[in-house]
Order: C-alpha cells, then structure tokens, then sequence
C-alpha cells in the first residue's frame, strides 16, 4: 500500500484511540463504585508486564544491551502521561463550559498525577541515557521537549497557588491549562522531526507503536505495560481526586 | 500642561476626526478594535515613561554586551552574537508586554466590559504589542549592529524571522499577560514563569532560523521551521481569542 495512505489511515487510527482513551479515562476516574475488575486488571498487567519485562529474552543489541527492557517502564509512563494531561485538558475545557468545584478538583488531580508519571518517565529514561549515551542529561530536542512539559505544569501548580479565590483560581487555572497544553505539547512531537539530529528513537514517522521494530516477544509486553500504566494513572487521578471532593465536602460542613 | 497637551495633538491627528474615520469601517469588531489600538497607543504616547525605559533597558543591555566583548577585542562570534540577541529580545518581550494588562484598573475594565466584545480587546492588545515589538527589535538590531557588529549574511531571512519572533512573542505574553495580571501579588515572576516554558519551544524554532540566516544558508534549510513558527503564531493567537472572554468574565 501507498506509505502516504498507510500514514494517514495510522493517523486516525491513533486519533481515534486516544479520544476513546480519554473519554473512557474519564469515565473510570468520575466512576462511584468500587471498580474491582478493572481495578484487578491494572493490578495484573502492571506486575505481569514488570516481571516478564524483567525475565524474558531480549534481542541483544550494541550499546543497548539489557537496557532495553526499559522500554517496558519509561515508554509506557510517557504515553500515560501525555494521556492523562489530555484528560486534565478536557476536564479544564469542561470546567470553562460549565463552571463546578468538582471539575476543577478533577482537573488539578489528573494534572498532578500526570506531573508524577512525567517524573517518573525523566527519571527511567535519565538512567537509560546515563547507561548508552554516557550521560543522565543531553541537550536533545525530545529531552527539552519532556523539560518544558514538565515546567508547564510546575507553572500551572505555580499559578493556582498564587489565588485565594477559589472561583477565580479553578477559571485562571483552566485557562492556563488549555493554554499552555494547545501551545507546547503539539510542538513537542513536531519539533524533533524538524530538527533531525536526535539520538532518542523515534524521531522520525509516526508516533503509532508500529515506529519501534519490536522483536515479535517484546510486543505483547509492552502492549501490556502500556495498558497497564494508563490505568494506573487513571486509577492514581480517582483516589487523589477522591480524596480532594472528600475534603472540600468536610470543609463546607 | 498647555504645551504637552499642544505637541500631542500635532504629532496624533485630531481626535474627532480620526474618531470620523474609524466610524466609517464596515466591520464592528475591525472598528472597536482599531479604536482599541489608537487608545492604547495614546496611551503609551502620555506616559513615555514605559517607553522610554524599555528603549533604555534595551540600550543598556546592548551596551553592556558591547563593553563585555571589548574585553575581548571587539566583535563576538556569531553564535554569541545570535544568542544574545534573542536573550535580550525575550527579556524585553516580557518587561514589555507583562504591562499591557496591569497598568488598567478594575473600573476601566469594567468600562471595556460594557462598551466592546472581549475578542476585540484581545486582537487589540496582540496587535499593538506585535508593533511594539517590532519597533523594539529593530532597535535592538540597529544599537547591536552599531555596537557588535553585522554578521548576517541572509537579511531577508533575518528581517522576516524577526518580525515573526515579535509575532509570536507579542501573540503568546499578551495571553500570559491577562492571566497575571488577574493573579496579582507578584505579576512579573509568574510572568517568567508561565510564560517561559510556552515559549521555549517557540525561541527553539526562531533560533535556529537565525542561525541559518546569519551562515547565509540556501532557504530550503529553513523553510519547514518558518512554516511551523507561522502555524503556531496562528495557533497561539487563535486558543487566545477563544480563551479571552473566560479570562475577561470574572
């Protein structure tokens, strides 16, 4: 088939997954019961897809090495965190069209869960730099690219506590949020194609699972530790945000 | 007073005239934005005293890199050369625009509220900080020039990715600008802060642009990070014009 075509048909393809992701994160994290089965499944897919990342057979490349199980860990994290940043951006998007506390609590939770996976994905993929390309740090555009998010959303933590009014924090915030997210986050998958001089896979085509030549046993894996890594982050943002409801109830008593 | 008052009125043309001719626009939104522009203009024209220190700060600043390279006779490499300039651009481009919101009081906004669409106040204020700061970065390359010397072999290229540069610098702080200005306390570092990582990817691009004007290189090399500065100077400025009239609302 035409690679022209393909690309586009991946393109939707993939458009069409993530907003089925977002719409159905959503509705596991507003959800009011107990969740065990899916609750069950995260569980499941997180420790079979960190064990068999840890034990099965990998192809043995130069320089790479056994760190390439990796991919099983710091992969899956950036993908849950771009996610769950999206679903913070519908929730703020949602918020402006129909302005409720609850929102906003929904907001900020998933926002500051994506902070944690994004942490979490700087600090598995700092170890893997350190141990192939010599150093923890290097000035590659898909390095600065996981800079800037990060800073984004240390700003939008900045932002909320700059307000003591409450309204006024949940509108600004949310504000900010679509900002900065429609700004940045689009570039950040354009600008290392343009630039081309990257060492971090994947700079080039499309950002589809097709791109990383998996070897046909590391496939199934890592479908699994990608699944397994957007539930948690779902599940992370409905206890955290829980908890906040719990407590602007108790405040408001 | 008297004399102020005279020199404003030749060097701006009579105010109900010009009142005349805006009335005269087709478009409404067109109209209350272009008298949006004259009012901010005038605005600047009576308290030159923000004009005159970002001119100050810019002149300064170049000066201080021209005394610094001396050190080290005379003009710096041209990494150095772009680098600096785009510092001193960015850094002028926030003490320029994180203004345009705070220096209005609460009553006159309440007066806009009234009188014009919140799109027009957001167009406005995009259009005037993009002139200002196109006048502001051809001073900064003219002091540079004087001062560091001209090592730009492309000038078109150059120019364009200038004008660009304020375009989106002018497009993404004006935004900014709005929500620290509705945040208060320290409005100038949340500047800096929400700001800058927004920005970052954006001073990549014009970056790297301006290397290749300064290395004269063919505009081929260039042309796909133009195209990407123009698309996300259209995508900054249209998320802002959606996301006005919720900033203006409270």
């Amino acid at each position: 088939m035409n690679k022209a075509v393909l690309g586009i048909i991946i393109s939707i393809i993939s458009l069409a997954v993530t907003v089925f992701a977002v719409w159905g994160g959503q509705r596991l994290i507003e959800q009011r019961t107990a969740g065990r089965s899916w609750k069950t499944l995260t569980g499941l897919l997180l420790l079979t897809a960190s064990a068999a990342g840890l034990l099965i057979d990998v192809p043995r490349l130069p320089i790479v090495n056994e760190s390439i199980r990796n991919l099983f860990f710091h992969v899956p994290m950036w993908f849950a965190m771009i996610l769950v940043m999206l679903v913070s951006v519908w929730y703020s998007v949602r918020y402006l069209r129909n302005p409720s506390a609850r929102l906003d609590i929904l907001s900020h939770e998933a926002a500051k869960a994506g902070i944690v996976l994004g942490l979490l994905g700087l600090a598995t993929g700092s170890l893997w730099a350190k141990y192939t390309w010599g150093a923890w740090w290097t000035p590659d555009p898909r390095l600065n690219a996981a800079a800037v998010a990060l800073l984004i959303y240390g700003g939008y933590l900045v932002l909320r506590g700059s307000f003591r009014d409450e309204q006024q924090r949940a509108r600004i915030s949310a504000i900010y949020n679509i900002f900065a997210f429609a700004a940045a986050i689009p570039l950040l998958f354009i600008l290392p194609r343009i630039s081309g001089n990257s060492l971090h896979p994947g700079q080039t085509g499309n950002p589809g699972f097709n791109k990383y030549d998996l070897d046909s046993t590391m496939r199934p894996v890592f479908y699994a530790a990608v699944i397994g890594w957007i539930l948690f982050s779902f599940w992370l943002t409905q206890v955290s945000s829980r908890l906040a409801l719990l407590r602007e109830k108790l405040n408001e008593q | 007073m008297e004399a102020s008052r005279y020199k404003f009125q030749v060097l701006l043309p009579p105010a109900v005239s010009l009142q005349r001719q805006i009335s005269c626009l087709p478009n409404r939104l067109l109209r209350d934005i272009i008298t949006l522009l004259v009012k901010d203009f005038r605005f600047e024209w009576r308290q030159r005293s923000t004009l005159g220190g970002l001119l100050l700060y810019v002149g300064s600043t170049v000066f201080v890199c021209f005394l610094s390279f001396s050190l080290r006779g005379g003009t710096p490499p041209a990494p150095a050369w772009n680098a600096l300039l785009w510092i001193i651009l960015l850094f002028a481009a926030v003490n320029a625009v994180a203004k345009s919101f705070m220096q209005e009081s609460a009553g006159l906004r309440l007066y806009y509220y009234t009188a014009v669409p919140p799109q027009a106040v957001i167009l406005a204020k995009m259009l005037y900080n993009t002139l200002l700061l196109l006048a502001v970065a051809a001073v900064a390359l003219f002091l540079y020039t004087v001062l560091l010397g001209n090592p730009i072999q492309d000038l078109l290229l150059f120019a364009g990715n200038l004008a660009l540069g304020a375009l989106g610098f002018a497009t993404t702080l004006t935004l900014v600008s709005g929500i620290a200005a509705r945040a208060g306390g320290n409005g100038a570092t949340l500047m800096a802060v929400l700001g800058f990582p927004v920005m970052i990817p954006m001073l990549l691009l014009l970056i790297r642009v301006s290397k290749n004007a300064l290395d004269g290189l063919d505009w081929s090399v260039s042309s796909q990070s133009v195209l990407t500065l123009g698309a996300l100077n259209l995508l900054v400025g249209a998320v802002s014009y959606l996301l006005f009239p919720f900033l203006w609302r409270g």
